[in-house]
């Protein structure tokens, strides 16, 4: 049974984070495109969890669909881009209905999941108060240069973002 | 020397050579946005990224003479690292001279391209070293993206920005199918270190798709950084479009340094797959090898022509690939010298004779310049002999093929469909390096043509080292041979690192 409920969600989680990654680039307007990355990170943060990395899906809210997300928005609106109007593509009354129905659905979800206990895929893993740890043990001590290198490409990143976009020296 | 790559602080120390080139341009960024952004701060800079790169080249130096070893760990801590690290710097010393005279003639004040130049290096050094597929990425990355930045620096030109975005983009795209075969390769072997890998799939038999998918991936990912050629795309534009300094770099230290992180992966992550990947691999080096050079043939532009010359390059340096073992290993680190010294040298000519907004760099207008710049014609002339591989006029680039060719015939299972593609598609590209040649000494110098400028004493000096050392090397190439010989990966010679106490004992 548990292995079950286990499957369905490993389906139920991954087949809208594919379907929203498709209609992430798929969409026309900037906003709607990055409100549905903002679904494909939940949707992956959820696949964390089931995986036991509850830090690791906080984080991947957090910092995803939540930091950047929000920053990206902030160009989009400076840029000008997309219309307000044009933020929700649910228009039609098929839409609505459709995500009435989903949101029925999640909350059946819920009560039911409320019932269940997730079965642990990393047996190991059962300290809660501990989830920290696996992810930066190896952060800071088997992979140091990895995790130092990735700082000096952002410093190249951001030195790029500078050179190109400063005003040429003979402004046209 | 012995490094426990565990400790961070002798971590640091087997890092040697890279900390001081990354942290020496960390401080010449400080140094280039100090003050106003003129040529002369431009010009300091330069010199000093040179500065830098050779300080860094000691440091290899320096660890390689006291033969470094280190535990098996995240980075390789042997001689062909140290070798790939010195054709890179050296390829970096002499994009950053070639930069110092174009960005002159030019009136191009961009003090950042030396530190770009120098972060590009030193993500270069970490490929060299990397023995973990999380490093090779993140050296790939570091690398790739300065050299976007590089190729679009001239922000007057509108071909620039278009080879950088090209760039950008297709180079993007690359990287998606690198990571995503690091991630399949995790997810078949359960790591990302190569030694670890190497072990998980020897001796199995190769059903498990995740694998096969992973190695396709890795193959697609790296083909795409050393411009083999259904992955060649973006080569032309972007040495056409990007300054000439930093094609010649891209050409040259940019493939080295990738070719040097595939080999490793090869050697010591897949050779218990080999029945995986060497058909693909035959394959594309044989379409690279013709490919490269029946292109190269149409072409009019000389920096067009050069990168479908390094297309063809990469076939020749794919052979070893496919051969991958220590002979294949060592033709690659004598091939490699051979080819940056040409390339960048025929680069360096390019730029003594293009005026400024790079024209001047189609074929026929080199025509008789043997008749107004004997030297520069000499000189070019021994850089196309060594790309073609010609005996000693081509001083070290005979040798290179030849290495490359005993390599193939010499591995365990011979390739010699590989060395007879190889010798037709060199004979292939004599017909543009010699067309270059014979338009240089047998064309009439046209009436109305340029005026040649005088040549500036760095790139002077890239061109008539570059050319003195092919040819000496040529004359006398035991000594470098043997230094090649002996620069093979660490997991080749045989003896697993160990500390000092029992190398000692067993002595």
């Amino acid at each position: 049974m548990n292995t079950l409920v286990y499957t369905f969600h490993f389906y139920l989680f991954g087949l809208i984070a594919i379907a929203s990654a498709l209609a992430f680039v798929t969409r026309k307007s900037a906003v709607a495109a990055a409100l549905w990355l903002v679904n494909t990170m939940f949707c992956l943060s959820a696949l964390f969890v089931m995986l036991d990395a509850q830090f690791v899906a906080a984080v991947q809210v957090l910092v995803y669909a939540g930091a950047i997300m929000v920053v990206f928005l902030f160009v989009v609106m400076l840029l000008n881009l997309g219309e307000a109007s044009e933020v929700t593509d649910i228009r039609s009354l098929g839409g609505k209905l459709t995500a009435g129905f989903v949101g029925l659905l999640m909350l059946a979800e819920l009560f039911s999941l409320s019932r269940l206990k997730f079965p642990r895929l990393m047996g190991a893993m059962t300290d809660h108060a501990n989830v920290v740890n696996p992810v930066s043990a190896p952060l800071f001590h088997e992979f140091l240069l990895p995790f130092e290198v990735t700082s000096v490409v952002l410093l190249v990143a951001v030195i790029g973002a500078v050179v190109l976009a400063k005003r040429g020296p003979k402004a046209q | 020397m012995y490094f426990d790559l565990s400790i961070p602080s002798q971590l640091a120390g087997a890092l040697l050579p890279d900390l001081v080139l990354a942290i020496g341009a960390m401080l010449l960024l400080l140094y280039s946005v100090w003050g106003p952004a003129t040529l002369a701060r431009a010009r300091v800079t330069g010199i000093l990224a040179i500065v830098v790169c050779a300080a860094s080249f000691a440091a290899v130096v320096w660890v390689w003479r006291h033969d470094a070893t280190a535990s098996n760990g995240i980075i390789a801590v042997d001689a062909f690292r140290w070798a790939t690290d010195c054709i890179v710097l050296a390829a970096t010393i002499i994009a950053s001279t070639l930069m110092i005279d174009y960005s002159e003639r030019e009136q191009l004040v961009s003090a950042e391209s030396y530190v770009l130049l120098l972060l590009a290096a030193s993500g270069m050094l970490l490929l060299a070293a990397a023995r973990d597929l999380m490093v090779v990425f993140l050296g790939v990355e570091l690398m790739s993206i300065a050299s976007y930045i590089l190729a679009g620096l001239d922000r007057r030109s509108a071909r620039g920005a278009e080879a950088s975005l090209k760039y950008f983009l297709l180079g993007a795209f690359s990287a998606c199918f690198l990571l995503y075969g690091v991630a399949l390769v995790y997810g078949a072997t359960g790591s990302t270190d190569i030694a670890v890998i190497g072990t998980a799939v020897t001796g199995k038999t190769f059903d498990n798709p995740m694998l096969l998918a992973g190695i396709a991936m890795l193959i697609i990912g790296f083909s795409f950084k050393v411009a083999a050629v259904p992955f060649h795309m973006w080569t032309p534009d972007v040495y056409e479009g990007a300054s000439t300094p930093v094609s010649a770099f891209m050409a040259t230290a940019v493939k080295a340094a990738a070719f040097a992180a595939f080999l490793r992966v090869w050697i010591e992550a897949f050779p218990g797959a080999t029945a995986a990947w060497v058909h693909p691999l035959q394959w594309l080096a044989v379409v690279t090898m013709v490919g490269g050079n029946v292109i190269a043939l149409m072409q009019k532009n000389i920096k067009r022509m050069l990168a479908y010359s390094s297309i063809a390059h990469a076939g020749y340096l794919l052979v070893t690939v496919v051969v991958a073992n220590q002979l294949g290993a060592a033709a690659f680190l004598f091939y490699l010298v051979a080819y940056t010294l040409a390339t960048t040298g025929a680069f360096a000519v390019v730029i003594a004779l293009s005026e400024p907004g790079e024209r001047n760099e189609s074929i026929p207008d080199y025509a008789g310049l043997w008749t107004v710049q004997p030297w520069l014609a000499a000189a070019m002339a021994v850089f196309m002999f060594a790309l073609l591989g010609f005996p000693i006029a081509g001083g070290m680039g005979f040798f290179a093929k030849w290495y490359v060719i005993e390599a193939a015939l010499h591995a365990p299972q011979p390739q010699t469909v590989l060395a007879v593609v190889l010798v037709l598609a060199s004979v292939i590209s004599a017909g543009y390096y010699l067309g270059v040649v014979l338009t240089m000494f047998m064309k009439p110098r046209p009436a109305d043509a340029a005026a040649v400028r005088p040549v500036p004493t760095g790139t002077f000096l890239v061109i008539s080292l570059s050319a003195f050392v092919l040819l000496l090397f040529g004359v006398l190439p035991n000594g470098f041979v043997k230094l090649a010989h002996d620069s093979v990966p660490i997991s080749m010679v045989g003896t697993p690192a160990g500390p000092p106490v029992t190398a000692a004992a067993e002595r």
